[in-house]
């Protein structure tokens, strides 16, 4: 393929899609982060991979499984009232079981599970690129309260109850977001790109910015700059997407650590 | 009225599944500095946690003058390895609008994970001393603090007190020699 098939119609919604991805997931990311909770888009991602492809099996829509295996998930993890990656393991774990069982059982599941784990952006669709923008929305909206409260209820964990707040509604509210965020990502990107768009960008911003401000923006500027690269070179290269996102992240990261802040 | 108080514990007694101290009373009013001072483990904490919600009261009542406002810097605060907040972002975070004693102006650029174990607690004690709560609960404030950082804690302490009430919980009981304030003991 060329460089010009870049800018091919047929890659604009895709292109849009994953770009809004790419923007949102490290920024939900730095919280999962700062909450200690790093594994939560790897077991939420697998949990959505299996909620796919059991919809399948039964006759629904994958996103529509996706989805309903994210709030689910979500609200499971809100159940043990417990930060921290313990739950995560545990529904990545289930999610990887019953995604391949589910998987062995049925063509389509088989099909449909090889693509959740590798990723499809180049066919995702105008729905999918929605779902994004609503997404976006949602961040942009809440994301200054939420960001404000969810560091608040970290560094001064009894602030929130001492004042009357419910910290549970708080933290409900937060696995939400991660787990449709986390749901979407998957149907579009697939299992570990998702978990790199939120692992790696925080992990390499929190070690070399000098703020929390500018850690979220160096997060979104190399989550962004590192997907458009993968993009174009997964054209150009007629390579699977979701393998060369990862490793144009971990290439990244690789150069960015020996950066530390001054201060 | 004006000199109702901001809190008062009637007769509480706290703790989990079974009771850990008590029964503790006092009132504490606008401008009210209170140490609760104690061995460690004699259940001070436990006693705030009444208040706070993780601790329960098993007799007596804890009463709250309505629309008090809480800041509670918790005993050994949270302080990450890896977190990139810089100071003035955590004051910011509790409103912390006062002008920052001399002590910490310097380092409100700096990230939290950078701060000494003794300048983080002075740090956190600020952010909730900077604010406009009604009521300040410090929790063993003068952990990983050296003479000088307890200093100018006691400094804070004096210049901040204003209308609102402070409760100290504490196992150093020396602490008030610095600073002017009604003291109860809690475990005896």
């Amino acid at each position: 393929m060329t460089f010009a098939q870049v800018f091919d119609p047929l890659f604009r919604v895709p292109l849009a899609n994953g770009f809004l991805l790419a923007l949102v997931l490290p920024l939900l990311g730095a919280y999962v982060r700062l909450r200690n909770e790093w594994l939560a888009a790897l077991g939420l991602a697998q949990v959505t991979a299996a909620g796919g492809v059991m919809a399948i099996l039964v006759g629904v829509h994958p996103l529509a499984g996706s989805l309903g295996a994210a709030v689910l998930a979500a609200a499971i993890k809100g159940r043990t009232e417990r930060s921290g990656n313990d739950v995560y393991a545990v529904l990545l774990f289930f999610g990887w079981s019953a995604a391949l069982l589910g998987a062995a059982n049925s063509t389509r599941g088989e099909e449909l599970s090889h693509s959740l784990l590798e990723g499809q952006l180049y066919f995702t669709t105008w729905a999918n690129l929605g779902a994004a923008l609503a997404l976006v929305t949602v961040v942009a909206t809440a994301g200054t309260w939420l960001s404000k409260r969810l560091l608040l209820e970290h560094f001064f964990p009894e602030s929130l109850a001492a004042n009357g707040a419910s910290p549970w509604k708080l933290h409900l509210a937060f696995d939400l977001l991660v787990a449709f965020s986390v749901a979407l990502a998957t149907e579009s990107i697939g299992v570990m790109a998702t978990f790199a768009l939120v692992f790696l960008p925080p992990w390499v911003s929190f070690r070399i910015a000098a703020s929390w401000t500018r850690a979220l923006v160096h997060c979104a500027g190399f989550s962004l700059t590192a997907y458009l690269v993968a993009f174009v070179l997964a054209i150009v290269l007629d390579q699977p997407f979701g393998p060369m996102l990862v490793g144009t992240l971990v290439a990244g990261s690789l150069v960015l650590l020996p950066f530390r802040a001054r201060r | 009225m004006s000199d109702e108080p901001i809190l008062s514990y009637r007769g509480v007694v706290a703790g989990y599944a079974k009771p850990v101290v008590g029964p503790v009373s006092f009132d504490l009013g606008p401008g009210d500095v209170l140490g609760l001072v104690g061995p460690n483990g004699c259940g001070k904490s436990t006693l705030i946690g009444a208040l706070t919600g993780t601790s329960k009261v098993l007799s007596g009542e804890v009463v709250r003058k309505p629309g008090t406002t809480i800041a509670y810097q918790r005993q050994r605060p949270v302080r990450e390895t890896d977190v990139p907040l810089r100071a003035d972002e955590l004051l910011r975070l509790t409103a912390a609008t006062a002008e920052p004693p001399p002590s910490l102006r310097p380092l409100l650029k700096t990230r939290v994970d950078r701060l000494s174990g003794g300048q983080f607690q002075l740090l956190t004690v600020w952010a909730c001393l900077g604010g406009d709560a009604r009521l300040v609960i410090l929790d063993e404030p003068t952990n990983n603090m050296d003479p000088d950082a307890v200093a100018a804690l006691a400094e804070l302490l004096l210049s901040s007190r204003g209308d609102r009430a402070v409760l100290v919980v504490t196992h150093d009981a020396r602490f008030f020699t610095e600073v002017p304030a009604r003291v109860l003991e809690v475990g005896r």
